[in-house]
């Protein structure tokens, strides 16, 4: 099981700050993840329309969109970052 | 404090506000051989006055990992004597700090140039978002990431 978390505009869109899901077997890289989002509902589908937009996080450190996700116990989805 | 040893470096993520001459004096305590501290504190505008106040959300956890991870770089490039770096979440009004960064060295181009690059840094790589409150009572939207932030951190 995987846990994703959601954070800024994107957890009001999905509706949840956090779920734990079992990922479907052939979901190799960050990329791949984004498009099953895509694809879980209306919710999903507008949370995740602009997905080059969308940054991920595996186990709290920043991963481009090629990276694999293998291993990773806890995925995050936030817009880009505005503190400072 | 002999030099090879590993400089002072404080990062914390708090919502309570911060006392900047303390934590410069923190640094600073006992110590004679520091030349120059830099401090940059960053605050909440009122944007024209139509600003009640700001939320910042943040990433628990990854958000002290990846101030930590920024203030290594910069521990690593400049020849620092001390780093602090605090920023805070939650609802700040217009006129509150949300954020700081003190860096401490025997010169003044390494203290003025860390903390340059750990603000570059910060605004692009930690995870905070900004929303506005707006002083007619409704919520604004998310603050947008500005393609000049992006820029700045990458003149690094």
């Amino acid at each position: 099981m995987t846990k994703l978390v959601y954070f800024a505009w994107v957890r009001e869109r999905v509706g949840k700050s956090d779920e734990t899901v079992a990922l479907p077997p052939g979901l190799v890289t960050v990329a791949d993840l984004l498009a099953w989002q895509q694809t879980r509902g209306e919710e999903y589908a507008y949370a995740f329309e602009q997905s080059s937009v969308i940054r991920v996080a595996l186990d709290r450190k920043h991963a481009p969109h090629d990276a694999p996700i293998a291993g990773a116990g806890e995925i995050a989805f936030f817009p880009p970052m505005t503190g400072g | 404090m002999p030099a090879s040893s590993r400089p002072p470096c404080t990062i914390r993520i708090q919502s309570e506000p911060f006392d900047i001459p303390a934590e410069t004096a923190r640094l600073t305590a006992g110590r004679t051989d520091i030349g120059g501290i830099v401090t940059f504190a960053g605050l909440c505008r009122d944007e024209g006055g139509r600003l009640k106040a700001l939320e910042l959300e943040h990433y628990p956890g990854m958000a002290e990992e990846e101030i930590a991870r920024v203030a290594e770089s910069a521990l690593a490039r400049w020849p620092l004597m001390g780093l602090t770096a605090i920023h805070r979440h939650g609802l700040i009004k217009p006129g509150e700090d949300i954020v700081l960064v003190i860096a401490a060295s025997a010169h003044r181009r390494a203290a003025f140039e860390a903390a340059d690059f750990m603000m570059d840094y910060l605004k692009t790589r930690a995870p905070f978002w900004k929303r506005e409150h707006l002083l007619d009572g409704s919520t604004g939207g998310w603050v947008e990431a500005k393609a000049e932030d992006d820029a700045a951190a990458a003149r690094w």
